[in-house]
């Protein structure tokens, strides 16, 4: 006998965990299907947890999640190969007694989010591969096939929750496989430290104190990408990710990228006497805005990095993907309730909310930077960060020489990066309308 | 296994085999860390998993019960996070589960886990005789292959150890025969119905549960008994108060200091490239060379 659900969702990440949640705790049967050994089993993150989107779902989360420390701190490098130049924000207004920001870990996080799941009262089973979709003779998807026995399971709708490879929808023809210029590959190490070392190096007042560094420059090898290096409460994530066709460009392996990272001179000592506990790599939808497949049909939706739900600038994913798994959920409810059949025109409640929120707003005001990255990537991750390197040591070095000359030889520096200052001007203003 | 209309398990069959299978959950050994200021083992974080051996014993009863009739029941004493375990065998075919948790099992060393399980399995019992009782042959945490035998004693179980198979059954007469890992070959023991089996690794291959065996395991609830719903009278003999046995010291090996070291040549000729490793060994032990210099000679 084959079961029929109000809703089956397929991925057990943030954005499925937000909308099976919600779903769920409306009332509604839901089944949430994850291929993982456990919810999340496999999941990376860096991980900042951006505490808003998750409040719009558990208010209370804070009382039992697993949260690392909160975000006291930001710090911005620019790298090149012997320095940073940075900015540090660090504020006493972040130790409210609502944080904004955390840092967790992803495994730990993603089982506890599953437990809120299943005590929403929807039906969560892993161990299972969601194969392939099920449609009726009008082409709508009507329920899910999987890897086990069983036959297939029925649904009004199929969230697709399924993150960033899409095979599920892929294979059933919904949106093209993914470029290798939209997505990148990071990956990323847990290191153990003891927490007196950790607040130690960043000098932090309390264990639940937190900083966070976001890095740019030579530490991607000219190609485009980021790395990071996040402190949580007894050890320290530190990673790096570029685009999949830089790396076939440029024949880089990640971790000898990851390898420079951790030897550089700024962050060599941070990492001192730490042991490494875990190494792990994973895809980030970086296509932006123009990557966005369809999003709604007859009887399915996509949520979350499926959707390439990704603001590359602002390293924000999870929040995205549980802002637009919620919002989906809320709209399958409230057909649901209206009892209309979910399909593609009456999902027009799902797309009107993603463009009227921050999501789409963010992902659209972004849409060009991808493409000016990629084409002036040698300037921006290399003769940039060099440049501004050798201009601040010129600045600092007391050599005898007079000012006006270091100044002069300051901007000859950054000049000379790009050949000729129309050269310098043209980046500048691709890149100030790329990111308007 | 098929749900009914109303999604509820099944009804156990009260004909068969009324089998119970011991499960522990584990650390994944594969994951393991040792927390090194303390020296202990990190369990918060580490990812926990169905003892492997015991996951051979739950196959191998639902073989039994698949071919006989009956049901099986997965009892184990652990934390209320065991659940999973309990939940994951559920998953793979099982009938019923029954978690046994208190803070007062907490310490238990052999004599104790063995009193504990016994104990819940006698008050399983009261429901309806138990046939079989199924245990790995030993966990990968603890490794000390007790826990069966002593169960088996204290309910007057015959006791097959170490079974690499089981020949058949003869519900009529309530006997079977089994084949038992021995030194120096196998041992065919045919034994009386009821009794209990500790089981090798690799006698059988495990099932995948259908799609219905995991919506019934996901809706199903685990039985969950208090050391005295599970029928203990007398706390002494549970956990850290019920344990002679003292751990004294737990430590990490040291890890192995020398590092691994890539041997690169140009040579195309096998010899040569044996040649040019053991130029290496030679440099980094000239003792080593020395003394197979010494045996040739002799
Ligand atoms: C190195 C790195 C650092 C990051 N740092 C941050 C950060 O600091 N802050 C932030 O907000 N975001 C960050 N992100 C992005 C963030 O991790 C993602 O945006 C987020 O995880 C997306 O959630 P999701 O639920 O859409 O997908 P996922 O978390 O990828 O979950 C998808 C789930 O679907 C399951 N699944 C897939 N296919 C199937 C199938 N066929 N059948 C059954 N199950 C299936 C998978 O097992 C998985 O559990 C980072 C990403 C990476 C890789
Ligand atoms: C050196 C050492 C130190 C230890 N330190 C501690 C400690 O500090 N604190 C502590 O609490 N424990 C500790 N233990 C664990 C405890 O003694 C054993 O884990 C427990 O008594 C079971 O023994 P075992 O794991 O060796 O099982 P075995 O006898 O090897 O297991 C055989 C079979 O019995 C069954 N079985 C065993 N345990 C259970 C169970 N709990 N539920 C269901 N079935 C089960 C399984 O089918 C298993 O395959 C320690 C063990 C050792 C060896």
């Amino acid at each position: 006998m084959s079961e029929h659900f109000d809703a089956i969702v397929v991925g057990a990440g943030p954005s499925g965990n937000a909308a099976a949640y919600t779903m769920a705790k409306a009332g509604l049967s839901v089944l949430q299907i994850d291929r993982g050994e456990y919810p999340g089993s496999k999941n990376v993150q860096g991980a900042i947890l951006y505490a808003d989107a998750l409040e719009r779902i558990i208010p209370d989360f804070r009382e039992d999640a697993p949260l690392e420390r909160h975000v006291v701190e930001q710090r911005i490098w620019m790298l090149d190969d012997r320095a940073h130049t940075g900015t540090h924000y660090r504020s006493d207004d972040f130790n409210e007694a609502r944080p904004n920001r955390y840092t967790i870990l992803r495994a730990q996080f993603d089982k506890w989010f599953s437990k809120k799941v299943r005590e929403a009262g929807a039906l969560v089973i892993t161990e299972t591969t969601v194969t392939g979709l099920v449609r009726n003779e009008a082409g709508a998807v009507i329920g899910v096939q999987t890897d086990r026995e069983g036959g297939p399971v029925f649904a009004r709708v199929v969230v697709l929750a399924e993150g960033v490879n899409g095979l599920v929808a892929q294979r059933a023809g919904l949106r093209p496989e993914l470029k290798p210029n939209h997505v990148a590959l990071a990956v990323k190490e847990t290191h153990f430290l003891s927490e007196e070392k950790v607040q130690e190096r960043f000098n932090l007042a309390g264990e639940d104190d937190g900083v966070v560094i976001e890095v740019l420059g030579t530490v991607t090898s000219g190609m485009v990408g980021t790395g990071f290096l996040y402190t949580n409460k007894e050890s320290i994530s530190i990673g790096v990710g570029c685009l999949v066709s830089d790396y076939a460009e440029t024949g880089m392996a990640p971790y000898e990228l990851l390898d420079r990272f951790k030897r550089h001179p700024s962050v060599a000592p941070l990492l001192r006497g730490s042991e490494m506990k875990e190494y792990v790599a994973h895809l980030i939808p970086e296509g932006g805005y123009n990557a966005i497949p369809k999003l709604t049909g007859d009887g399915w939706l996509i949520v979350g990095d499926a959707g390439q739900f990704v603001n590359a600038v602002h390293r924000e994913g999870s929040n995205l993907a549980m802002t637009t798994g919620r919002m989906a959920a809320e709209a399958i409810i409230a057909l649901r309730k209206a009892d209309l059949p979910v399909s593609e025109a009456n999902l027009k409640i799902y797309r009107d909310a993603l463009a009227e929120s921050f999501v789409m707003q963010d992902m659209k005001k972004y849409r060009h930077l991808p493409a000016t990255l990629e084409k002036n990537r040698d300037a921006l991750f290399g003769a940039y960060p060099r440049a501004l390197s050798s201009a601040l040591q010129t600045l600092f070095r007391v050599d005898g020489t007079a000012k006006r000359d270091k100044e002069k030889q300051m901007l000859g520096i950054v000049k000379k990066s790009r050949g000729s200052w129309w050269a310098v001007a043209t980046d500048m203003f691709k890149v100030a309308r790329a990111w308007r | 296994m098929t749900d009914d209309l109303t999604g509820n398990p099944p009804k156990p069959d009260t004909t068969g085999l009324n089998i119970v299978v011991c499960i522990k959950q584990v650390p994944d050994s594969a994951q393991i860390r040792v927390h090194p200021v303390t020296n202990t083992i990190m369990r918060q974080g580490v990812p926990t998993i169905i003892n492997p051996y015991d996951l051979y014993a739950l196959e191998e009863a639902l073989r039994l019960r698949d071919q006989y009739g009956g049901a099986v029941t997965v009892l184990c004493m652990g934390p209320p996070m065991a659940e999973d375990a309990l939940r994951r065998a559920l998953g793979l075919g099982a009938d019923r589960a029954v978690l046994i948790t208190d803070r007062r099992f907490a310490g238990s060393d052999t004599l104790a886990t063995s009193f504990a399980l016994a104990t819940a399995l006698t008050t399983i019992a009261q429901d309806r005789p138990i046939d079989i009782v199924f245990t790995g042959k030993q966990t990968i945490d603890g490794d000390t292959a007790q826990v069966g035998p002593g169960i088996a004693r204290r309910l007057g179980l015959n006791q097959l150890t170490y079974v690499s198979a089981i020949d058949s059954i003869d519900l009529g007469k309530r006997e079977l025969v089994v084949r038992r890992r021995a030194e120096g070959g196998v041992q065919v023991l045919q034994s009386r119905l009821p009794c209990l089996i500790t089981v090798m690794e690799g006698i059988n291959d495990l099932r995948r549960g259908s799609i219905q065996d995991l919506l019934r395991a996901a809706r199903a609830d685990v039985t969950v008994w208090s050391a005295e719903q599970a029928g203990v009278t007398n706390p002494m003999m549970c956990g850290l108060r019920g344990s002679p046995t003292v751990v004294k010291k737990v430590f990490a090996p040291s890890p192995r200091s020398e590092p691994a070291e890539m041997v690169t040549t140009e040579a195309k000729r096998p010899a040569q490239v044996a040649e040019a490793v053991l130029d290496l060994l030679f440099a980094r032990n000239p003792k080593l060379e020395a003394d197979l210099a010494a045996r040739k000679g002799a």
